[in-house]
């Protein structure tokens, strides 16, 4: 007989899906099928049941080849690299439960390192805007009961978040929404013709990296004043039409992705973004928000808030915690040359950093929890296979709208596999005899 | 678990009416007892202030609004970071700090329990982390009501049964324990960017008055017989002229009288009472209501306030008032932060500096202590900075020196630019009252204790009560020569003790103690309507499953203690 588990949260995207259904076996150690969740949440899932997967640390030998150690010995050796680094990073973050980034503090504090999550290489942007100008934003069932207008401003949800246009802003009838799409107006701004762009009731195709001026444009386009007749490659009655459906509304929101945050101007783009949501409170009521990549990025950056007091970039090494991301952000650090030792968990650096970044974790002493393989494994001296969060452990995680949403185990992990969480308790308290700590 | 007495302490204890007495305080597996063995700890009190652990009635200490504000404020973190040392962790920040750097701040100041004033309840998991990682005090979270769709739904039509049968549910999945109202009805009409500024503008669509909601939620406290009283933050909050809205707000509980078995007299507590006090028309005739209010309040025993004290600082507002804070945003233009929860709730967020140049400010300040020297009964009074809005809560020692010292107070009038404006526009040129030690200990201890339904737990030295207990160096037997003395003594206790741990010595951490999560657990008769629109409103509106709700499990509420209420 096989038992199927409700209520399943989706341990992928910032979207947090609750709603999941899987079925596993008898026994409770064999995932089977997936139901509800998007093709990318499925495969997450169905990942962990792979066959080939490593199921012990593997610590690299002098030849290049991986040779199969103990947790005990992979605790060990992590220890002594963070207690005898100068400047440790640990970097990450973002994929993994609130329980193991806590115990993940604890052991930064005791190390003096620098701790970072990937919002410093996605909506860290976002943050310092944030930190310049304020945010008003909402939970995502506001959207889904009253909001009639709908913009997506550089992101791509039709496949970067699958179900957040049908769970929470496009299609779902709430209640002051009862006609579902019907009831709301989409407008898309991307320089290409993305699937959520061919869905809009009005697309802005913006020139790449003008976004700053378009929405100065839609700034002066609310109050009625002069405009070019071009502005960010968009003509400016387009624009007259976009201000004026977004001012219409009676509840409206802007989504922002990649698109903004990272592309030229930067956290200037979300300042200037924030500033339009502010002006269009002024006529109606209008929210903002970042749609946050990793499930628990955002957990990441509130346990480090509460604890810290930043919320990523945070550095440790003086004894109290500084924050000045360029000074003390991840990628700048390691082109600098200025860490000594890398313990990345919960992210893939490997793959999403400049190489002049990579390069250097190679060099220096490495480790990585996580339990794929992937290009920061690859680059790694030691790689600590752990249980998939959110699917072989709990814990807790916050959706891309602060909300905070506990995580449930469906299936046992392989035999003797560790969690994200126990693992770093075995490092904390091995790292505290090292520091003669009681 | 150790012995301890403090000896040859001058006690002042309002729930044994002890006032300065020389006596010697025994401690015993956690409780205050009347003696111990030879073999107790002995410290020695002597010439030294022992009073019960403080009670915080109202703080904005953990949660989402909490940490929107340490994310948005990094400049709030300017020389306010503390390195690890001993038992403590790293802190930082000053108006908001972090978790480790709140629960070591209060324990220093001898605070023993302090009370969240506002859990959105769809982020309980999130106040409960960070309540659980503040060190020592007892924590508890008052989740928000006010503004709640089922409680407007219900109030509509007046079923006090189902509003409680509700409100019951939502403390067992929220870990919450009392009836917060903020702004009722207008939150819910900020979602379409309105507000409701009298008891009577209705609230949009659900067609319900503020006034409605307000007596319906005592009505449905009382039913079920909680420890604290329904609490609230009224309509118009901030505005010139608002006292009007606050004691039409205040009258709400005419003929209402309170029922429970934890001791608690009162139906209503008015909070930060400073923000509600204020006359004129505008900004620049703004003036002090204080008397206004609180003859009001001295009349009606059924009404309990905090004062909510400007500390003239540097700060963080931050309120589940959205409307509010939008206001301010446009008053003062700095950064506004804003989050509408579904179905339940809003919050805003606004640094603020009360400049001690600006007229309003410091009239604001005055206001905030009028309102305890204006008040004849001092249970019925407590010392709150409404943390963070009106002041840190580590400026309690201020607050206290003003209070306590009418030369303190002289000093501070005539060291604001614009004095004569605030001498004209409130009476606290004319106040010399200067509040005791007893009656700090009854605006800090006894009082709040009582209100929230901990009186026989908490705020007392009595045997049989959780040993909380706070030494300081003041000796009451000397005048006090400076009043900054008073300041000093308050800041940073010789000894406190929670539940039997001493946690403080010589002003230093010592124990993380045995940290405590306070919630009600309230039965009541099974209602299937209840549940039933509880299950309907999550599949249709919520964003998240009715089953992923609950605050569960080891991870948020460690170490739990429920005050059982039964209602069936």
């Amino acid at each position: 007989m096989t038992k199927k588990i409700t209520d399943v949260i989706c341990p992928f995207c910032g979207t947090l899906c609750d709603d999941v259904e899987v079925v596993v076996s008898d026994d409770g150690k064999q995932l089977l099928e997936v139901y509800n969740a998007c093709v990318i949440g499925t495969e997450k899932f169905l990942h962990s049941q792979a066959k080939d997967r490593v199921t012990r640390p593997r610590l690299r030998q002098d030849d290049g080849s991986w040779k199969e150690i103990s947790y005990d010995d992979a605790v060990e050796y992590s220890a002594q690299m963070l207690a005898k680094a100068k400047k440790p990073m640990l970097f990450g973050w973002s994929s993994t439960n609130c329980e193991a980034q806590s115990v993940g503090n604890e052991i930064a504090e005791l190390s003096r390192a620098c701790c970072d999550n990937t919002a410093a290489t996605c909506h860290g942007t976002t943050l310092i805007a944030v930190q310049d100008i304020g945010l008003p934003t909402c939970t995502l069932g506001e959207v889904k009961n009253r909001a009639d207008r709908i913009i997506f401003w550089g992101c791509n949800p039709a496949h970067a978040h699958p179900r957040h246009m049908s769970r929470y802003s496009i299609f779902p009838r709430g209640f002051f929404t009862g006609k579902g799409q019907m009831s709301r107006k989409l407008i898309v701004v991307d320089p290409r013709v993305t699937d959520t762009a061919k869905m809009a009731d009005v697309h802005l195709q913006v020139e790449q990296g003008r976004d700053y001026e378009l929405l100065d444009a839609l700034r002066v386009a609310f109050k009625g004043e002069w405009l070019p007749d071009v502005v960010a490659g968009i003509p400016a009655e387009k624009i007259r039409e976009a201000a004026d459906m977004m001012k219409s509304g009676r509840f409206g929101i802007i989504f922002f992705g990649m698109g903004v945050t990272q592309s030229l101007s930067k956290n200037h783009n979300i300042d200037e973004a924030i500033a339009v949501t502010k002006d269009l409170n002024e006529y109606t009521k209008f929210s903002i928000m970042p749609m946050r990549g990793h499930y628990n990025v955002t957990g990441s950056g509130e346990v480090f808030a509460w604890q810290f007091g930043f919320p990523f970039s945070v550095d440790l090494t003086r004894g109290f915690a500084r924050y000045n991301p360029g000074d003390t952000s991840t990628i700048d650090l390691l082109v600098r040359g200025e860490l000594d030792a890398m313990f990345t968990i919960g992210s893939d650096p490997g793959a999403h950093f400049p190489i002049s970044a990579v390069k250097p974790i190679a060099n220096m002493p490495s480790v990585c929890v996580d339990p794929h393989l992937t290009p920061t494994t690859g680059v790694s001296k030691l790689h600590v296979p752990v249980a998939f969060n959110g699917v072989e452990v709990g814990g807790n995680c916050y959706r891309m709208d602060n909300v905070p949403i506990d995580c449930r185990k469906v299936v046992e992990p392989p035999e003797g596999m560790l969690t994200d969480e126990q693992f770093l308790i075995k490092v904390r308290d091995r790292l505290k005899q090292l520091k003669g700590v009681a | 678990m150790s012995e301890y007495i403090i000896k040859n302490g001058h006690v002042f204890d309002p729930v044994q009416g002890i006032k300065g007495d020389k006596k010697d305080i025994a401690i015993k597996d956690g409780k205050i007892v009347d003696k111990v063995g030879s073999g107790a700890k002995v410290i020695d009190a002597k010439d030294k202030t022992v009073m019960a652990g403080a009670v915080e009635i109202h703080a904005h200490i953990a949660g989402p609004k909490v940490n929107l504000g340490r994310i948005y404020r990094p400049e709030d973190k300017l020389f306010s970071c503390t390195p690890t040392k001993g038992m403590e962790r790293m802190g930082g920040g000053a108006s908001i700090p972090t978790t480790f750097k709140t629960g070591y701040e209060y324990a220093k100041m001898g605070y023993t329990t302090a009370m969240e004033a506002a859990m959105p309840p769809l982020f309980a998991r999130h106040v409960h982390e960070e309540i659980r990682d503040t060190p020592i005090i007892d924590e508890a979270a008052f989740p928000v009501f006010g503004n709640n769709w089922f409680v407007l739904e219900y109030l509509k039509n007046q079923e006090i049964e189902n509003t409680a049968a509700y409100i019951a549910w939502l403390l067992r999945v929220t870990k919450g324990y009392a009836v917060k109202v903020v702004n009722p009805g207008g939150t819910e009409a900020w979602g379409w960017g309105l507000n409701c500024l009298s008891v009577n503008d209705p609230v949009p669509y659900f067609d319900i008055t503020p006034a409605e909601i307000v007596s319906g939620l005592i009505d449905a406290n009382e039913y079920l017989g909680l420890p604290h009283s329904m609490h609230i933050h009224p309509n118009n909050l901030g505005n010139p002229g608002c006292y009007e809205t606050t004691l039409d707000t205040l009258k709400l509980a005419e003929g209402k009288k309170a029922k429970n078995k934890f001791g608690r007299e009162s139906v209503m507590h008015l909070t930060h009472s400073q923000f509600h006090s204020y006359g004129g028309t505008n900004w620049g005739d703004f003036e002090s209501k204080a008397k206004e209010v609180t003859d009001y309040v001295n009349k009606n025993k059924n009404i309990t306030i905090d004062t909510g004290n400007v500390t003239l600082d540097e700060t963080t507002t931050m309120t589940a008032d959205g409307p509010f804070e939008h206001h301010l945003t446009g008053l003062n233009h700095l950064k506004w932060a804003n989050v509408d929860v579904e179905l339940e709730t809003a919050a805003g967020v606004v640094p603020y500096i009360y400049s001690p140049n600006i007229s309003v400010c410091a009239i604001q300040w005055a206001i905030g202590l009028e309102i305890p020297l204006m008040m004849k009964d001092p249970m019925r009074c407590y010392i709150t900075t409404d943390h963070p809005n009106a002041g840190p809560f580590t400026r309690y020692p201020r607050v206290f020196k003003w209070l306590m010292s009418a030369k303190a107070r002289e000093t501070q009038i005539n060291a604001f630019k614009h004095k004569d404006k605030v001498l004209s526009q409130t009476s606290i040129g004319t106040l010399d009252r200067e509040i005791s030690l007893y009656e700090l200990a009854q605006m800090t201890r006894a009082g709040p204790a009582k209100c929230l339904g901990l009186g026989a737990m908490c705020g007392g030295l009595a045997p049989g009560m959780d040993a909380d207990v706070a030494v300081y160096n003041f000796n009451p037997d000397k005048p006090v020569a400076d009043p900054e003395d008073i300041e000093k003594a308050f800041s940073r206790c010789a000894a406190v003790f929670k539940s039997g741990v001493q946690v403080v010595s010589n002003g230093d951490i010592v124990s993380n103690g045995n940290k405590r999560t306070l919630w009600v657990n309230a039965k009541v008769k099974d209602n299937p309507q209840v549940m039933r629109d509880i299950s309907e409103k999550f599949i249709k509106y919520y964003s998240m499953t009715q089953n992923n709700y609950e605050a569960l499990g080891h991870h948020f509420v460690p170490n739990p203690y429920a005050l059982e209420v039964d209602a069936t």
